[in-house]
């Protein structure tokens, strides 16, 4: 992750959970989506198009597919719509998914 | 939850007030919404905001009263539950915690409200851009400030944003307003009617006030467009203004042209829809109660037409107490003696927006953009792209789909159909109606386990 | 007023009506085409993208012969879309299954099968595998099958692309394909041609009809002397996301298209024109997916539709020349794509009677009286 956060956290939220992006650990507030944990660590792309294009969360509500990472095996998951947890095991979306719920490559 | 009188699909300021009534008539009630948190995307996070987060303004903490109304008996609401498919009966399918289950009831209010206009542009989908509102919602929800942002666009909801960044403490870069005098003063005949909303009028100019002694820097007449990423991953924006070729680095470029009703559900559901000329939107078509052409199908709120946050609470209840109506729990003269107080609130509350659809219509190049923009961000189809496949013949969106894929990723559309609109508008040639755009259930992707479970059907005994 | 050269009229522009045109417009031929709206039925939009053979024409040996000749054509009409167009409509004809979970189905397909290939003389071969067999082949095929059908010549196309390809190449070749021009009658003339009112008011002359016009064909071909009746039967299908790793076969059911999305239909319902999507379908094609191949468990579906096949009285083509009314043509079936390189080559020639005139008296809609008769 080359690109710092586009956000600063307010630190009135609480406790902490910590999940594994990429298998590298990320801090992030109890009780938020893990697209605004992604988005709080970092400011680089969360995802590559099928053309390789850089995407990350954009409408954050459900709508735009944007968001889309592969969380705890389960590919093209909108991580504005999951909560993120303790030891959830997110990897970035390369491109298409594959059958076995694992990266295309 | 046997034996439910009505199914609110939507847990904003509509299906909230709706909810409430309902309950407290003696009906009961099932809540479906796909959020963690009732409060829709107005009051997102509302319940859990209080005592905090001050900086969200009042009007936004006032929605908790709404939310705190859902303690009832009368009221089942399950959160995280998305709806996926509306069929005659009325029955609504819908998914929760990877399952999905059917659930029938007399009626049902279809509540889901609006979403951001797409505001396409060169770059607009790279890491850095985002929708102002997504910007809001991380505010609300994660306590997240956006860092050296720019705010791009224009509509009311630029101007909300810009102030609760300044009040939280990080000031907008700068303001980049595409509205245009001449626009502003062709809006100016409808200020006569948007008296009746003086109040709201009073606190947008409050906001204006607020963000010039911030000393934020606002270009207006603003277009062109164009986003680009530099090294460092900030994005450098580039517009026109005051007739000069701009230029502003920044880590955050948030845009906003007003928001639309989100019809994916109303137009799977099979009710019809037109074209509101003034929002430049499709709207699902209903009587002043809320009641569709689909037998125990009704909307309200923003999803039946942008009216804002205090409009949707008072159709919410003008629809509750018409369904109260229709299932005998009061007779007409009644029903209009308790319609009558949310009937003069859903008048002062939409009183300002002709004024506002008008001042701040999303400008051309945004409607029917550059060749280069890309236009379906699932697909990645381009403007140029779908220009060159109108001028092929094709004159519809269900043509322009099916040669481009345009509209046929995950999103269905929701990113794409009012640009592909626009498009068509501008480039087709012989005087073609344009139909609103087929929509198809499942509407939002389900898991093929998922659906295989629900064979054969069964009602939801719940 | 007679041209030695007269311009044909082709009313309605989804695939058999360009197929139909690209075959005239190759013979040296003036062609237009008027294609309905956005909205109409469109059963070319709603279809799989199958070429397929097997078990077609088993009791109807002109059509399974007709479907051989068919799937032996594809190859080169790829080719020549390709020439014309530059649209490579991704042709794969590697073979297709038929999967079955019950056993007595699977013999009665079976026994079809064996009276299809009588007909054709050793022209086509099939293959019958148990369930064993299939899953050694096929990695991930699904414990209850019980057994399949293969047939080696049967594949698909990307059936959007294709439609995309022949409105092109009809266009390279000159022919002009007006869009919105619903056609509401036909009246032949006294001195002979037609006499064309669309629905927007507008009226053309033309000598020569061919009516292509799927659904639509029916309110207009009782004007034009034909007594066929086409009905509606719908589909449904269902769309999952894209994946990048190929689904090791294709069956008549299940099959992935290109971009990487699995379809999965072939249900049929006499509904009407309604074509729109229920529920009790869409989860019994998930269940038929999950069951086949249950790796397909957590693939999202992203859009579920119906789509109204073209079905003539007994299901198979219909090519019928008006007695009454020279000049006037109807071709209908609900096999657009697998028959498409015919329509673009050998039906040219029976409609321009050229010299040896193909004998397409099998698929005249005569048959249908004489089956009243009989």
């Amino acid at each position: 992750m080359s690109v710092a956060s586009r956000f600063r956290t307010l630190p009135d939220t609480g406790d902490c959970v910590q999940f594994y992006l990429d298998d590298l650990p990320v801090t992030a507030p109890a009780g938020v989506t893990l697209a605004a944990a992604l988005l709080a660590h970092s400011g680089d792309w969360t995802r590559q198009t099928a053309q390789g294009a850089p995407r990350t969360a954009f409408c954050m509500m459900g709508i735009c597919f944007d968001c889309l990472v592969n969380v705890n095996g389960t590919p093209n998951t909108q991580a504005c719509m999951t909560p993120v947890r303790e030891g959830m095991v997110v990897r970035r979306q390369l491109g298409l998914r594959s059958l076995n719920g694992g990266q295309h490559d | 939850m046997t034996d439910v009188d009505l199914i609110v699909i939507g847990a904003g300021p509509a299906g909230m007030s709706a909810a409430a009534v309902a309950a407290r008539s003696g009906l009961r009630v099932l809540m479906l919404d796909e959020q963690p948190q009732a409060g829709g995307q107005i009051y997102r996070n509302v319940a859990q905001n209080q005592g905090r987060r001050s900086w969200l303004g009042t009007a936004y903490a006032q929605g908790a009263g709404l939310v705190e109304a859902l303690e009832h008996p009368n009221i089942e609401l399950l959160s995280g539950a998305t709806v996926w498919k509306v069929d005659k009966g009325p029955r609504v399918t819908w998914s929760r915690g990877g399952a999905s289950q059917t659930s029938s009831a007399a009626h049902v209010l279809l509540a889901t409200g609006a979403q951001e206009r797409p505001v396409p542009f060169p770059g607009w989908t790279l890491p850095g851009v985002m929708p102002a509102g997504a910007a809001q919602i991380l505010m609300k929800t994660a306590g997240m400030l956006p860092q050296n942002a720019v705010l791009a666009g224009s509509g009311p909801l630029l101007y909300l944003v810009a102030a609760q960044m300044i009040d939280a403490g990080c000031a907008p870069q700068a303001l980049v307003e595409t509205q245009t005098t001449r626009g502003l003063l062709g809006a100016m005949r409808h200020l006569p009617r948007a008296m009746f909303g003086a109040a709201t009028l009073l606190k947008g100019l409050g906001l204006i006030a607020k963000i010039r002694r911030a000393g934020v820097p606002r270009y207006t007449a603003a277009s062109d467009f164009r986003a680009t990423a530099e090294r460092s991953g900030d994005i450098r924006f580039s517009f026109r203004a005051a007739g000069e070729a701009q230029s502003l680095t920044c880590g955050l470029l948030l845009t906003h042209q007003g928001v639309v009703p989100g019809t994916h559900i109303t137009r799977a559901a099979g009710i019809s829809h037109s074209w509101n000329k003034d929002q430049g939107a499709y709207q699902p078509e209903c009587d002043r109660w809320g009641a569709t052409n689909q037998p125990g199908l009704h909307t309200a709120g923003d999803g039946t037409g942008i009216g804002g946050a205090e409009a949707a609470a008072a159709a919410g209840e003008l629809t509750a107490l018409n369904i109260l109506r229709q299932l005998g729990k009061c007779d007409a003269d009644a029903r209009d003696q308790r319609a009558a107080s949310p009937r003069a609130a859903l008048f002062r509350a939409r009183a300002i927006r002709p004024f506002l659809d008008a001042a701040y219509a999303p400008p051309a190049e945004i409607l029917a953009p550059a060749d280069d923009t890309i236009v379906c961000r699932c697909e990645e189809v381009s403007a140029g792209a779908v220009r060159q496949a109108i001028g092929e013949g094709p004159h519809g969106h269900r043509q322009i789909k099916t040669s481009l894929r345009c509209g046929m990723g995950p999103c269905q559309g929701r990113m794409c159909d009012a640009t592909l609109r626009g498009l068509l508008s501008a480039e087709a040639k012989g005087n073609h109606p344009i139909t609103p755009p087929r929509a198809r259930s499942p509407i939002k992707p389900i898991a093929l386990g998922e659906m295989a479970a629900l064979s054969p059907i069964k009602e939801d005994p719940a | 007023m007679q041209h030695s050269d007269p311009e044909i009229t082709i009313v309605g522009g989804g695939l058999v009506g360009l197929s139909v045109a690209l075959g005239l417009l190759s013979a040296g031929r003036r062609v237009r085409v008027l294609d309905g709206a956005d909205g109409d039925a469109r059963a070319s939009q709603g279809n799989f993208g199958l070429i397929w053979g097997q078990g077609k024409g088993w009791n109807f040996a002109p059509y399974a012969n007709w479907t051989m000749d068919a799937l032996a054509a594809w190859p080169g009409f790829a080719r020549q879309l390709k020439e014309l167009s530059g649209i490579d409509v991704a042709l794969d004809q590697s073979g297709g299954y038929e999967f079955f979970t019950d056993s007595a189905e699977m013999a009665g397909f079976a026994a079809q099968l064996e009276q299809q290939a009588a007909h054709l003389n050793d022209r086509a071969s099939f293959e019958i595998l148990t369930g064993d067999d299939l899953r050694s082949q096929l990695g991930g095929i699904g414990p209850k099958v019980v057994g399949a059908s293969f047939s080696p010549r049967d594949g698909h196309v990307n059936p959007l692309r294709f439609l995309r390809a022949l409105r092109c190449s009809v266009h390279v070749l000159g022919g002009c394909v007006t869009m919105g021009a619903t056609v509401s009658t036909i009246t032949p003339q006294p001195d002979g041609g037609f006499l064309l009112t669309l629905a927007n008011g507008q009226s053309l002359g033309a000598e020569i009809v061919v009516l292509c016009a799927g659904l639509g064909s029916t309110a207009l071909a009782r004007g034009l002397g034909f007594d066929t009746q086409v009905r509606p039967q719908r589909g449904e299908l269902l769309i999952t996301e894209k994946l990048g790793d190929r689904l090791p076969f294709l069956s008549s059911t299940i099959r992935q298209v290109d971009e990487g999305g699995i379809q999965i239909g072939g249900t049929k319902a006499e509904t009407g024109m309604d074509d729109s999507e229920s529920l009790d379908v869409m989860a019994g094609l998930a269940r038929h997916a999950v069951t086949v191949f249950p790796a397909l468990e957590g693939v999202r579906v992203v859009r579920a539709w119906g789509a109204l096949r073209v079905m003539s009285p007994d299901g198979y083509p219909v090519y019928a020349k008006s007695a009454a009314h020279p000049g006037a043509f109807l071709v209908t079936c609900h096999s657009g794509v697998t028959l498409a390189p015919l329509h673009a080559s050998v039906l040219a020639e029976w409609i321009l009677n050229t010299s040896p005139t193909p004998d397409m008296e099998a698929f005249d809609e005569r048959r249908f009286a004489l089956s009243h008769a009989a």
